[in-house]
């Protein structure tokens, strides 16, 4: 599997999203810069990763969704191509319109910086096929903007087309019906808040992220 | 041509910030303080000098950058 990761200015998970796939892949991942046209030829999986892009000026992900790297990247997933958003990554795709919703200002207005526990809900996808149905996993979190939000029709929507990957099991920031990562319709892009790539040394986070590696290069290779 | 845009959490969208606010309007012994919304207000310098095209240029704009319409609407005030 051939893994490139997006760096927009102020991005801070980027080389955390690189140092995770190595550690999985035992390759070397491309770090592709925002002002960039292409993605390198043969990339299989695009990780937006978190942070700050852009200073969240406007809105958080709204800036970097105007970067010239996002047209290569609506490109792949058009394709088929598989695309991760962790965090910030998660606001930039709702902001580019490749995943529905937003994510606001957390409920309770606190930065939250925690392992959280999650379920994951939905099994059918690359990034999920290594986890079992309802397996309760934790990932940390790091965000001030976390709350999901989208109107009860595409919510219906998600919830029914098996598209709600992950949820919160004690909600942390009032995200809708505790939404905490969510698919695409053809099933290739997912955007998450809490933050797999943290979670793969048990030295340092846990490992409850390696499945969701070990799922991309099982599907992707 | 100068214009303003305004833009404001749609009916219905929490607004955490704006209940924080509230709280601590309150909190000062504005004792009337009901709800508290809160937005922003972009000023924008235009070459343009026809309003109604100014004016559909910023629906635009609003539309691409300036308003996420999933939660967030605008209005546009010219002049």
């Amino acid at each position: 599997m051939k893994a490139a990761v997006i760096v927009f200015p102020a991005s801070n998970c980027d080389r955390d999203a690189a140092t995770a796939l190595e550690a999985m892949t035992g390759k070397k991942t491309a770090m592709v810069w925002h002002q960039d046209n292409e993605l390198p030829a043969g990339t299989d999986l695009v990780v937006l990763p978190g942070g700050f892009s852009y200073g969240d000026y406007l809105r958080c992900g709204a800036m970097a969704n105007q970067s010239s790297i996002m047209a290569a990247i609506k490109a792949h997933a058009e394709k088929g191509g598989a695309v991760l958003g962790i965090c910030n990554g998660f606001q930039v795709l709702t902001e580019s319109g490749l995943l529905p919703g937003a994510l606001m200002r957390n409920a309770g207005l606190k930065f939250i910086c925690k392992p959280v526990a999650l379920e994951v809900t939905e099994t059918q996808s690359a990034f999920t096929r290594n986890y079992a149905a309802g397996q309760a996993v934790t990932f940390p979190v790091a965000h001030g903007e976390g709350n999901y939000v989208a109107d009860d029709a595409t919510l219906d929507r998600l919830e029914g087309e098996g598209r709600v990957m992950f949820r919160y099991q004690n909600n942390p920031n009032g995200s809708a019906r505790d939404i905490a990562g969510i698919l695409n319709e053809k099933r290739n892009v997912l955007g998450l808040m809490p933050h797999p790539e943290r979670a793969v040394d048990p030295a340092t986070g846990g490992s409850d992220g390696r499945a969701m590696f070990q799922g991309l290069i099982e599907a992707l290779s | 041509m100068k214009a303003r845009v305004f833009i404001t959490l749609k009916n219905g969208v929490l607004d955490p910030q704006g209940k924080a606010i509230g709280h601590a309007l309150n909190g000062l012994g504005f004792a009337s303080v009901g709800e508290v919304r809160q937005g922003k207000v972009i000023d924008i310098d235009l070459s343009e000098t026809d309003a109604a095209k100014a004016k559909a240029a910023l629906k635009d704009m609003c539309e691409k950058l300036l308003a996420n319409t999933v939660i967030e609407k605008y209005e546009i005030e010219i002049g």
